[in-house]
């Protein structure tokens, strides 16, 4: 391609974390020295033009090593990979981990999002103000949307770039440790809390998905093989792809990412297509604010997780799975590549697993920051090199997927169930639950309770067990609000407890179980608080394709600004709401994908049914 | 492309989207054709392979998936070795061969000494690279062969041409949908020119002046008897004004001074006229040595009548503008002439001119003004309103019914002759030339527009050759051939070896790049050899010559001429 | 004008089927393949559209030609939704209405429409009242600096605009972002579709987003090969050539006064097509259609801006 690029040049550092990651550059016409080969041969067509998708992963090199991508970087990188320069700089800067401002290496994100919130982080960032400044990056502290520590609440990531980098999530928070962070390293910080502290449960009988979490070391393959490890992948390689997929099926299995659709089904129309490459995506991108229970499997069990994909792999016919990991994971990061490298080693993955002729390969692909690529198009794009932006459907991704491949995206927690249906056969696991809503369920429960975490609960169980399981709110407070589902999600208020936990349950009382949040407000929180918090959460992480989303998500946030700041003039409000109405209906109406079409949902459902905004009279 | 029979580009630019191989062989397309680039992309981005031979990395081959930087003037060396390594490799396509070509024995023959090896050595090309573009090309199963001035501007351009088309004839990579022979055209209405007969050989519609049969048609319409004799061509009319036959000339927009190989010997020539006349809608640095200079009106908005397009597609040209002055569409000066020189010609519109065209030349004969308008334009041959279009030629070669079939197309035995201007010590540099992507030709109508991305008057270097010479971006060098030297800024260039440089010839008022090239023109098509000249570079302290100062001179040199008009 | 290969069109009135659908009620049959938007237009729907582009694969990111789908939990993008057999489609229902007056409002109230052709008509046809959401923010100077995630919420007291200082660093055109409408058309005539320059691409995120080079560099910097292609597809006005912008600001700009015609490009061989707009006997812009084969409304720089020679003729040349 006739790129075109400006004189900027990499610093040694930056050149160097690109090329750990791509290799050193083949000569002069792909970035690197000029050689004798270079006066009379080039090769810049299709196959440097394929290693677009290594852009994001090269953008991560350059940001863990020096903070922030320069021009001379982003030149480097689009020059390796054959990318123009503007198309580097359009996916820098749609993620927010990224920077391409200068700013320090050490940087701390301090959770400000629903979650925490509930639980102190307002006063956290009012001192920090107080001790370093206001928040942005160049006095090292910035504001974060959930961090997914939510058990752990107020919640924060320590970063500091280098060789190696280091990244530490931190709760609860202190100022003090903030401090240290900046002063000192994240090193500095004492360790962080082991995966077991996430799930209260941990080691109790009947467990199924968190059954190895707190029991096995996660970094051990002997571990979780001897804790019943690969014993689905056995099972599954004795069927036929297609009796796995039947299975699936019979165990009616619904997706738990949020959208509920059965994967038996999702499996079906895969590996029904003709075309192949066929893809296995694991969205791993947990993002939405108040949901962490991906993070505990794959801190507490990541084999779980391999082996889920495996069998999945096996029985669609992809023979390359990506798990795509929300880039504020460090420890589930490191926890899936070394069991990644584990299995390769083991013969789990690759050529002829285990002798049985299929091959599976899995590559981690990082995020960057950005909550839009949880879609499921989204995370195609994003892998590919692309801004994280949803596509338009149809096509779907079981014919036009990543790479327009035939592809099955599935969230950890759904693929976690795999193996269970596959040893115990889909009619049995289909016993366990309710009738529209099979097998064990995760809940995110946090907010204002005794023992927030990561519970699994089979579908049924009430709100309010699952409330009583986290030990209810703290004695001498009274529950305010229980927001389900998450930001995307709804509240519910403190006489609604007995909503049966199931997705035709809540459909039924006109809410939805979403990622799986249960986020309990007590009344000490300010719930208009808590709504300009969802509000300016959907107007940051809007990609900002489509109208009715971009423009949407900022009128909203304008008009409940204006309510929050003028809670006498009752006129005034009504106009606000009425707006808040109309240009919430266009959002959910109209909207490209999900996250527009539900960035109306929590606040529609704290005026409808919780009546905040009529208490701020 | 004689060897077909018919003197046009054998696909449509929409067959390229689907060819699965692509050649650019001296054609830098990407800047000097950008539209039909984009042609070529949409084949690229369904994932057609790209081959580009150029001695430059151009920014066409910065497209390619192999770039093969031969040296300048090895192409027929070059094609010699792919077909050599297709005949060895048994992929030629022997039916095709049998059925539709003569020569074949000959051609093999002529193959022969050229082993990859021997090949690798003359161009410089890795022959892993000669082998890999011999097979891509001989199994795909649509390739398009392009080429530009990189191939026709040279001594032996014509033989050039013919080495290409053999290529074509071994694999059967022409007369089918997306396989063909692709010459793209450099000017607007070169082709409509050739066309319409502004070749000394030809009546319009190809039809041959020394053909009786033919003539008789042109005389029968016009009521005239027509000289059987071929005209001169260009580089024949400047051997006949150096001899003193041709002492009086009409030149109607072209600027020869500033385009034309070795410019002091054309200026040379123009001066020792008795008459000149020039008719253009500039005063450009050719019409300052004119007896007579006739503003024309601009053919391309100030009047009506067709451009030929290089995929053989006539296309309407409207009048959008009042020409300025007292300057006359073509057409009315050509009548006001021949009424001067005693014939009444009657005033007729484009659309009537073209249905006399139509009359006489059956391959334009169906088309009307009207479907012109309608289609947007029509492919020729098209003898019949009713008819078809014709997206590609000869097809006819792929028929089995020899009535059908046709002429058999020959293979050209061709020699490989290095440029004629030779390296030595004093000049060791070989200078390329070529359009860039904002500027054309000598500049008259781009240089009325100021581009932002236009890089001007300059040497292109390669980045050893400039450290080699102690030479800085922008500096001034003064570049010298056998025959001129001119003064250049120095631009660094990474897509240039050592040994190599490039210049445009877009600039001739600051610098007159054509002042270095050499007029070794090709006995057949009589094209100078621009793309080859022997050069030395030499860092210096002379200032840039200003834009203007050459006009300057220009102008004293005109007070002796008289500026007439035609009323 | 026709497109270049009668044989494509040949074939397909010959072997595409017709697929009916009904529209408010309407039976309307349009070859398969076709999208509900041609079936609007086939049905004398007028369907107000920006992103959506003649030579260019549907975005779907403006949402105003969204319409009712029976069968569909949200609405559907004309534009790129394929027709098929039996859907029953509604142009002018509430919802239907609700969704375009609102996305015509978030436009206005964010965007200046001043120069997009058709908005007045729009905005009436749906009651649409963008001033509804407060005070417009004034010009930014930030818009360049992306820092995605964050942004300053202040009070709700203005509502944020697109506004920002205008971009001027050539002679050929000029870019008044306070008018994108973030359409994504001239990235994708800059890019793959078309000019495969990739000179500008959407930087930063959301309602922060920004149609950018690398790091804002002005663009004879950047990658750009000034081809106008981008220009030629704008929908807003946002992106026009030097010459209409300045007349535009001198107010002698008069469409009324103008006339266009077809003629073919003098440079280079290719033979593209012009539309010649012409003031006063002078070319004010060049464009191309778009419905031409050769060209596809696309053009190179000497192609769009290479006219100027003919109206620099000095008294010298012209007689």
């Amino acid at each position: 391609m006739d790129l075109k690029f400006s004189n900027a040049e990499p610093f040694p550092e930056e050149r160097d974390a690109v090329d750990r990651l791509l290799g050193a550059a083949e000569g002069g016409w792909h970035g690197g020295e000029r050689d004798e080969k270079d006066l009379r041969r080039a090769h810049t067509g299709h196959a440097a033009r394929s290693r677009r998708h290594l852009v994001l992963e090269a953008l991560h090199a350059v940001n863990d090593r020096v903070g922030w991508i320069s021009p001379g970087a982003l030149n480097y990188i689009g020059k390796r990979l054959s990318v123009a320069a503007a198309d580097v700089y359009s996916v820098a800067t749609f993620y927010a981990l990224f920077s391409t401002n200068m700013r320090p290496k050490r940087i701390v994100h301090v959770c400000t999002d629903i979650a925490c919130m509930a639980r102190g982080s307002k006063e956290v960032c009012a001192d920090l103000e107080k001790r370093l400044g206001p928040a942005g990056a160049m006095s090292g502290w910035k504001h974060s949307p959930c961090l997914g520590v939510c058990e752990r609440a107020p919640a924060a990531l320590a970063v500091e770039a280098g060789d190696p980098p280091h990244e530490h999530l931190i709760g609860p928070v202190t100022v003090d440790e903030v401090v240290l962070a900046l002063n000192d390293g994240p090193e500095a910080l004492a360790a962080e809390a082991p995966p077991i502290m996430a799930v209260p449960q941990a080691g109790q009988e009947g467990l199924m998905l968190l059954k190895r979490v707190g029991r096995v070391d996660p970094e051990s393959i002997d571990d979780y093989i001897a804790a019943d490890g690969y014993a689905g992948l056995r099972r599954a390689f004795e069927m036929e792809p297609g009796q796995v997929i039947s299975e699936v099926k019979d165990s009616r299995l619904m997706g738990r990412g949020g959208a509920a659709f059965p994967t038996g089904i999702k499996w079906e129309s895969t590996a029904k297509q003709p075309a192949t490459p066929r893809y296995l995506v694991c969205n791993a991108d947990e993002s939405e604010p108040g949901t962490f229970k991906d993070r505990a499997i794959l801190e507490g069990d990541p084999f779980a997780l391999i082996e889920s994909m495996t069998i999945a792999g096996y029985a669609i016919g992809a023979e390359r799975g990506y798990i795509y990991l929300r880039g504020e994971y460090p420890r589930a990061y490191r926890m899936l590549r070394n069991a990644i490298e584990k299995a390769r080693e083991r013969g789990f993955l690759g050529e002829n697993i285990q002798g049985s002729g299929c091959s599976f390969e899995l590559e981690i692909r990082r995020g960057a920051g950005a909550y839009i690529c949880g879609e499921e198009t989204a995370i195609f794009n994003s892998i590919e090199g692309y801004r994280g932006e949803p596509r338009s459907k149809p096509p779907f991704p079981f014919e036009f997927g990543l790479f327009g491949k035939p592809t099955v995206v599935n969230n950890v927690e759904t693929l976690c169930n795999v193996p269970l249906i596959v040893q115990m056969g889909g009619a049995e696991y289909a016993k366990i639950g309710a009738e529209g809503s099979t097998g064990p369920k995760l809940f995110c429960v946090s907010g204002n309770l005794a023992r927030p975490g990561v519970y699994e609960v089979p579908f049924g169980v009430t709100l309010g067990d699952v409330l009583e399981l986290a030990g209810g709110v703290t004695p001498g407070r009274t529950l305010q609000a229980v927001l389900l589902g998450g930001a995307a999600g709804g509240f519910v208020r403190a006489d609604e407890l007995d909503i049966p936990l199931t997705f035709e349950g809540v459909r039924a009382n006109n809410s939805t179980l979403g990622s799986g949040v249960v986020l309990a407000f007590d009344d000490t929180v300010d719930l208009t608080g808590v709504l300009l918090r969802i509000a300016r959460f959907f107007r940051d992480e809007s990609c900002g394709q489509c109208v009715p989303c971009r423009v949407g998500t900022v009128r909203q946030e304008e008009a409940l600004l204006r309510i929050a700041h003028n809670r006498r003039d009752a006129a005034a409000k009504g106009r606000d709401v009425g707006l808040l109405r109309d240009v919430g209906r266009a959002m959910k109406d109209a909207s490209i994908c999900g996250l527009g079409q539900a960035a109306w949902n929590a606040i529609e459902s704290a005026i409808d049914r919780l009546g905040v905004l009529e208490e701020t009279k | 492309m004689t060897v077909f029979g018919a003197g046009g580009g054998t696909s449509s630019y929409r067959e390229i989207e689907d060819a699965d191989l692509i050649i650019f062989w001296g054609s830098n397309a990407r800047e000097a054709h950008p539209i039909f680039f984009h042609h070529a992309l949409k084949g690229i981005h369904k994932g057609a392979k790209v081959y580009a031979v150029d001695p430059r990395r151009s920014k066409t081959a910065e497209w390619a998936d192999t770039w093969l930087g031969l040296d300048v003037g090895t192409d027929i060396a070059l094609a010699y070795g792919i077909g050599r390594e297709i005949i060895h490799a048994g992929l030629v396509n022997e039916a095709f061969i049998a059925n539709a070509t003569l020569g074949f024995e000959d051609y093999i023959a002529a193959c022969e000494p050229w082993t990859l090896d021997v090949t690798s050595r003359e161009t410089g090309v890795p022959a892993e690279l000669i082998r890999e573009l011999a097979h891509d090309y001989a199994k795909a199963k649509r390739a398009q062969l392009c080429w530009t001035l990189g191939i026709t501007e040279h001594h032996n351009g014509t033989d050039n041409v013919r080495a290409l088309c053999n290529l074509a004839l071994l694999t059967g990579q022409v007369g089918r949908w997306g396989a063909g022979l692709v010459p793209v055209r450099g000017q607007n209405n070169v082709q409509g020119g050739g066309d319409m007969g502004a070749i000394p050989k030809n009546l319009p519609g190809f039809q041959d002046v020394g053909n009786p049969e033919h003539r008789a048609k042109f005389e029968r319409l016009w009521g005239v008897t027509m000289p059987p004799k071929y005209g001169l061509t260009l580089s024949e009319m400047m051997e006949a004004m150096d001899e003193g036959h041709l002492t009086s000339v009409y030149i109607v927009g072209e600027n020869p001074v500033q385009s034309d190989a070795d410019t002091t010997a054309v200026a040379r020539r123009l001066r020792n006229l008795d008459h000149l006349v020039v008719q253009d809608i500039f005063l450009t640095k050719t019409a300052t040595f004119a007896d007579v200079v006739l503003p024309s009106a601009a053919a391309w908005c100030e009047s009506e009548g067709t451009f030929t397009s290089s995929e053989r597609r006539v296309q309407l040209v409207r009048k959008a503008l009042e020409p300025p002055g007292s300057a006359k569409d073509d057409v009315e000066i050509i009548r006001l002439v021949a009424q001067r020189l005693g014939h009444d010609w009657p005033i007729q519109t484009a659309e009537e001119i073209w249905d006399e065209l139509r009359e006489v030349s059956p391959a334009h004969h169906g088309m009307s003004y009207r479907l012109l308008n309608e289609r947007g334009g029509l492919q020729w041959p098209f003898p019949d309103e009713d008819g078809p279009e014709s997206p590609f030629l000869h097809g006819r070669l792929w028929e089995k019914d020899p009535a059908k079939r046709g002429r058999l197309a020959p293979f050209g035995i061709i020699e490989h002759k290095l440029p004629v201007d030779k390296l030595n010590d004093e000049f060791p540099l070989r200078l390329t030339t070529g359009r860039r992507l904002t500027d054309y030709n000598t500049g008259v109508q781009s240089g009325g527009f100021n581009s932002p991305i236009r890089v001007g008057a300059c040497v292109d270097i390669s980045p050893e050759d400039m450290v080699r010479l102690g030479i800085n971006e922008g500096e001034t060098v003064r570049v010298s051939s056998r025959r001129g030297s001119v003064l250049a800024a120095a631009r660094r260039d990474p897509g240039l070896r050592p040994g190599l440089l490039f210049m445009a010839c877009n600039f001739p008022d600051e610098m007159d790049t054509n002042a270095l090239t050499i007029e070794a023109n090709d006995p057949i098509a009589k094209t100078a050899e621009f793309k080859a000249t022997a050069v030395k570079v030499e860092k210096t302290n002379e200032p840039l010559p200003e834009e203007g100062i050459m006009a300057d001179a220009a102008d004293h040199e005109r007070q002796h001429k008289e500026l007439a008009t035609v009323n | 004008m026709n497109a270049h290969d009668p044989g494509a069109a040949g074939r397909m009135n010959k072997s595409v089927p017709l697929v009916t659908i009904t529209i408010d009620g309407e039976e309307v049959s349009v070859p398969d393949g076709s999208t509900i938007l041609t079936a609007c237009n086939a049905a004398g729907k007028d369907t107000p559209t920006l992103c959506y582009g003649d030579t260019l694969t549907p975005k779907n990111a403006c949402r105003v030609c969204m319409v009712e789908l029976k069968g569909s939990r949200v609405l559907v993008p004309s534009c790129s939704r394929k027709v098929q057999p039996g859907m029953e489609v509604l142009t002018d229902s509430e919802r239907v209405r609700h969704s375009r007056r609102l996305v015509l409002e978030l436009l206005g109230s964010s965007v200046d429409l001043s120069t997009t052709p058709r908005i007045d008509e729009w905005m009436a046809r749906y009651d649409a009242d963008p001033d509804r959401y407060g005070e417009r923010a004034g010009e930014s100077l930030r818009r360049d600096v992306h820092e995605p995630g964050e942004h300053h919420a202040g009070n709700g007291s203005v509502a944020a605009t697109m506004s920002q200082p205008v971009k001027i660093d050539n002679d050929l055109f000029v870019r008044d972002y306070s008018k994108c409408i973030l359409c994504y058309k001239c990235v994708d005539a800059c890019g793959v579709q078309w000019q495969n320059s990739f000179a500008i691409q959407i930087a930063g995120r959301g309602f922060d987003s920004q149609i950018s080079t690398e790091f804002a560099a002005e663009l004879p910097d950047s990658a750009c090969v000034f081809c106008g292609n981008c220009v030629e597809v704008c929908p807003t006005g946002a992106l026009s050539f030097k010459s209409e912008y300045d007349m535009r600001a001198d107010g002698t700009w008069d469409e009324s006064q103008q006339t266009q015609t077809t003629t073919i490009c003098t440079y280079c061989g290719v033979g593209c097509n012009l539309n010649l707009h012409v003031q006063d006997n002078k070319i004010v812009k060049v464009t191309a259609p778009h419905d031409h084969d050769v060209n596809h409304g696309n053009l190179c720089i000497k192609g769009r801006f290479g006219f100027q020679h003919v109206q620099n003729r000095t008294d010298d040349d012209k007689d």
